[in-house]
């Protein structure tokens, strides 16, 4: 690791201005900036650590009926507190690598961090979730912004994330055995709106909606009407463990899945 | 700069390198070998110990993140003459060959059967609510995150079912 310093505040305002330091990076839950520290590849002159944030940390419902996460809450809480309310996001939670990457890792920091395989950007996309950080709202549609990029600017926070409860939902993951990440994930979550269908690890450009499957969803809700449907393999990611078809391929597999599972 | 840790009940002032790991600080700072460094990168678990009460990766987090936090390593559990009943039992079932990835197994462990009594479901449980029924995919899949080299892992499992429920 090159040298940083670190603070260590522990309230919002605090850690906002400790931000706005020269070369100052937030740090969640370390579970993907400390392994890119130590290879070198961040060089932070400040790290601001929210692990002592209480007021970003925990679970609850606001009066829409929204389910609001903590941008600090690790994602083994939320397999653990959102089985009954929303159990679609609780079982993704409980699938994000193991129990002690669980325990630390955070929704705000994966949402940041947009690995184009991580699980977190596919439900926010889906359930239209709103992102709040410490200076507005923005909606999961506009928040995303390709591999690794998000519309946040520097130094700013995600201290909420809003998810409206679907009728019903699914995540399907095809996961790296080694790694846990999904080699291709979709989830798919039916709004009384319609049905939104968001698809990780696929696309060379991030997290992505499929909207001619959304289209035939909306009208039928089965995963009979995506008979004859498939995601061109144009832009799909290619690496040793998976081609561009071949991924493209299980989009329209899980996508299936998903629904049959959501029920 | 400083941090204060509890750990195994002791406190200590650690004056640190800000870029130290938990891990290292333990080790290196501390004295306390038990805990090992197996990859360093968050993905085989030797290094796994309790902060708070939940297990994590000791080697993916900064000691400056956990001032005043409670940190339980291998050494906490037990010692020689008196050791914790899932330690004993590693030792029973042969729940090893070389050892090195044991103390984080034990720490995993100890953490899984807590998580298990609190009722929080994993990823292959059928109900989502209620009792944990510990079978062997239940302790496979809630061990997932501790790797064994050696491949032990019929009598790890072996030495966890021998533990659970009875403490
Ligand atoms: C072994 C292993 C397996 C994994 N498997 C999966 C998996 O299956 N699926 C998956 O989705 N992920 C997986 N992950 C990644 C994990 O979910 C991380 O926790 C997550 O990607 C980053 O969250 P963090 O809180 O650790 O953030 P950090 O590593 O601390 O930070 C990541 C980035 O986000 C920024 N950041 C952090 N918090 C905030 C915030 N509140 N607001 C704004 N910016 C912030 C940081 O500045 C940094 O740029 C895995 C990680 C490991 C080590
Ligand atoms: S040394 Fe920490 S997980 Fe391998
Ligand atoms: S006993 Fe050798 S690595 Fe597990």
């Amino acid at each position: 690791m090159y040298a940083f310093e670190i603070e260590r505040p522990t309230s919002l305002s605090d850690a906002v201005s400790a931000l706005k330091a020269e070369g100052a990076q937030a740090l969640g839950g370390g579970q993907t900036l400390i392994p890119s520290l130590k290879a070198r590849l961040a060089m932070p002159e400040v790290l601001v650590s929210l692990s002592a944030i209480d007021e970003i940390k925990g679970i609850c419902t606001d009066d829409e009926g929204r389910i609001c996460i903590g941008g600090g809450t690790p994602h083994g809480r939320v397999a653990a507190e959102l089985k009954d309310s929303y159990p679609a996001l609780a079982s993704l939670a409980a699938r994000i690598g193991d129990p002690a990457v669980r325990n630390r890792g955070t929704i705000g920091g994966s949402l940041a961090n947009n690995d184009p395989s991580a699980c977190w950007p596919a439900a926010a996309l889906a359930s239209d979730a709103v992102i709040k950080t410490d200076r507005r709202e923005i909606a999961a549609d506009d928040f995303f912004a390709g591999l690794f990029e998000t519309v946040l600017e520097e130094g700013e926070i995600v201290t909420e994330v809003r998810f409206p409860v679907p009728q019903a939902a699914n995540y399907q993951k095809f996961a790296q055995p080694a790694s846990r990440f999904a080699l291709v994930g979709v989830f798919v979550a039916k709004y009384e709106a319609g049905v939104r269908v968001a698809v990780t690890g696929a696309s060379e450009s991030g997290v992505f909606r499929w909207t001619e499957a959304e289209e035939k969803l909306s009208s039928d809700f089965s995963a009979a009407a995506l008979e004859g449907l498939s995601h061109a393999a144009e832009g799909m990611i290619g690496d040793l463990h998976g081609t561009p078809a071949y991924r493209a391929h299980l989009i329209g597999v899980l996508t299936k899945r998903a629904v049959a599972a959501a029920g | 700069m400083h941090t204060q840790l509890d750990v195994n009940g002791r406190a200590y002032a650690l004056d640190h390198d800000p870029r130290t790991t938990l891990l290292d600080a333990l080790r290196d700072h501390i004295g306390l070998y038990g805990t090992k460094k197996g990859c360093d990168h968050g993905q085989c678990g030797a290094c796994t110990v309790l902060v708070n009460g939940r297990r994590i990766n000791s080697c993916l987090t900064l000691a400056a993140m956990h001032d005043g936090d409670e940190i339980t390593t291998v050494e906490g559990l037990g010692e020689p003459g008196a050791l914790a009943p899932l330690q004993q039992a590693f030792v029973d079932c042969d729940g090893y060959q070389c050892g090195y990835c044991t103390p984080g197994q034990i720490m995993s462990a100890t953490g899984m059967l807590e998580e298990a009594k609190a009722g929080d479901p994993s990823h292959v449980s059928a109900s989502l609510s209620g009792d944990v029924a510990l079978d062997d995919s239940e302790i496979a899949e809630r061990m997932s995150g501790n790797l064994c080299r050696c491949s032990a892992y019929p009598f790890i499992r072996q030495a966890i079912h021998s533990v659970e429920g009875k403490e």
